[in-house]
């Protein structure tokens, strides 16, 4: 039920002896992963809530400095497990940045059309499980099943469902085919009515309004003060999308085919909505991306020597064979400029960036990640307080906190 | 992005400035003691009000490194697009900066990592604690000299049985 806001007595409330604990998580299964808060609780008023995070920390940015640039793409996929190749495109824009590699087209428009399959892969988990947690299962159904033909288009692209670890530095392990491109098309065709159908279950359906609208609103200047970008800054009416501010790939090019989504009532349910019609601008960029899909190689030449050659040269000239050699043994590597550069993509959740430090060697001397989901969970203490108990599961489902990039 | 308004107001404020520029990154080398006015500038002046990051790079083993930490804002000005990298250098044993959450909401975690990883104080920080690592954890790993690899830090902590816990 939506609460008014009226003040919240938070100082004078804590004073009093029946507030009491409770410890959310780290195991609890609107979670999803592991977090943990500890909420203060009057009845069923939440009083306050201090997060405690890290249980996922696996040491991703000390790994970085260890491995290669292409090396460190399966890392980087397992930050935001739901949209992995997402991570890929930023961590090999930054890379591809530092090293001054310029994509061929076929390249840009490819990873374009991978980086909106995975929002859709992304918005579609999140709409999916945030109504899950409120109750609703059907939604969830229909979003895995889309869910799982982006799967088998990563599979028949990259060799792998889950992570992809698809790209390479100056290109794609593998182009796609003709058939991927008729799969798509028959994903395509098939995503409006799927979309559709779980609008039509949660939009207008007043339980579920019930739950989100009004709850955890953000305003816009809290949004901009506290850094968030992405689904969640712009339900909250800020105007801010990497894609047309700050054109990467071939979004300079489909600049027309899509527009932002934006809401300015700030709460769970316009994030719902923003989400839900981001889906359906992103089939817009993939139907204009394949309609426009160049040909010719979809890797850099091997020129630039950053750049691993096909396995059809590697085998038959001697050139590509060295090449590859070169860029494999580990006593060998190529020259990166001695230099720091800071990059950012717009993720499914929000401005994915990395600080790519460089010492001259083909490996990260620091690679940090700016990971949209740590920098919204610390919103949620500011967004939690004064609702009651079951708005935490719905605000934490609204923000999209993925673990695995919150803790990394 | 043009710089060049951006770096004549900051260079009539505090006098000449270093600075360095890559691809279309602008870095802004400032003091440690500067840190604090030099953002509240950037902010309130010049219109950079989203605090895309913060983040330390140790330059313990970097060629020809003058200094053992590098500590880097990463600003955006939200009305025009303009980014901008403002950074600081610090040396053992005064590993201390101010705070920029008084300015930004948003710092409070960001610079909460920094201390849990690299031991960075920023003063005048509501609740500067560690974020990712436990409490009893005792180094700080994104150190260049902290090993990649190793046993880890399991002798450190307590183990506590069924009956304990």
């Amino acid at each position: 039920m939506p609460l008014e806001l009226v003040e919240t007595g938070q100082e004078q409330a804590t004073e009093q002896e029946y507030l009491w604990t409770l410890n959310f998580g780290p195991q609890h299964p609107a979670t999803h992963t592991t977090l943990r808060l500890i909420l203060t609780l009057d009845g069923e008023r939440v009083v306050k809530a201090v997060p405690d995070i890290g249980f996922l920390h696996s040491g991703f940015e000390k790994l970085g400095e260890d491995l290669t640039f292409n090396q460190y793409v399966t890392v980087v996929d397992r930050m935001n497990y739901i949209s992995p190749i997402a991570n890929e495109i930023a961590w090999f824009h930054v890379v591809e940045k530092l090293l001054g590699i310029e994509l061929t087209p076929r390249c840009k428009y490819l990873r374009t059309i991978f980086g909106e399959l995975m929002r859709l892969h992304d918005h579609l988990l999140n709409v999916g499980t945030s109504a899950l947690d409120l109750g609703a299962f059907t939604p969830f159904l229909y979003a895995f099943y889309q869910r799982e033909l982006i799967y088998d288009l990563c599979e028949y692209a990259s060799g792998q469902r889950f992570h992809g670890s698809y790209l390479r530095v100056g290109g794609l392990l593998y182009d796609v085919d003709d058939a991927w491109i008729r799969k798509l098309r028959e994903f395509l065709n098939g995503f409006p009515k799927a979309h559709g159908d779980i609008a039509r279950l949660l939009s207008r359906n007043r339980i579920f309004i019930e739950r989100m609208r009004g709850i955890g609103v953000l305003s816009k200047e809290d949004a901009i003060n506290f850094s968030c970008s992405g689904p969640v800054a712009r339900a909250s009416g800020v105007v801010r999308d990497l894609r047309k501010d700050e054109p990467y790939l071939a979004y300079g090019e489909l600049r027309d085919a899509f527009q932002v989504v934006c809401s300015d009532a700030g709460d769970c349910y316009a994030r719902y909505l923003v989400r839900m019609e981001e889906m359906l601008e992103s089939i817009k960029i993939i139907r204009a991306a394949v309609e426009n899909l160049p040909g010719g190689p979809v890797n850099v030449g091997v020129e630039g020597k950053a750049v691993l050659p096909d396995k059809n040269a590697t085998y038959r000239s001697i050139e590509a064979l060295i090449q590859h050699f070169e860029l494999i043994m580990t006593n060998r590597g190529y020259p990166a400029p001695v230099e720091e550069v800071y990059g950012a993509i717009e993720s499914p959740n929000g401005e994915l960036g990395f600080y790519l430090v460089s010492d001259g060697t083909d490996r990260p001397y620091r690679c940090r990640t700016r990971p949209p989901s740590l920098i919204h969970f610390a919103v949620f203490p500011h967004l939690v307080v004064g609702h009651q108990l079951s708005d935490v599961v719905a605000i934490l489902g609204s923000l999209n906190i993925i673990a695995a990039e919150l803790d990394r | 992005m043009d710089h060049a308004e951006t770096l004549q107001k900051l260079e009539q404020r505090f006098g000449t400035l270093r600075t360095s520029e890559f691809r279309d990154n602008l870095r802004i080398i400032v003091r440690p003691d500067q840190v604090a006015e030099v953002l509240r500038f950037l902010k309130e002046q010049l219109g950079f009000d989203f605090l895309v990051d913060i983040t330390a790079v140790d330059y313990l083993h970097y060629p020809e490194a003058q200094d053992r930490f590098g500590v880097v804002w990463c600003l955006l000005n939200t009305a025009s697009g303009e980014r901008l990298i403002l950074k600081t250098f610090l040396n053992e044993p005064d590993l201390t900066l101010p705070s920029a959450c008084s300015l930004w909401r948003g710092a409070d975690w960001m610079e909460r990592e920094l201390y849990d990883m690299y031991g960075i104080v920023f003063e005048g920080h509501p609740d500067l604690r560690r974020l990712l690592l436990p409490e009893a954890f005792t180094a700080f790993p994104l150190r260049k000299d902290y090993p990649l690899r190793g046993r880890g830090e399991r002798h450190n902590f307590p183990v506590i049985t069924r009956a304990e816990s």
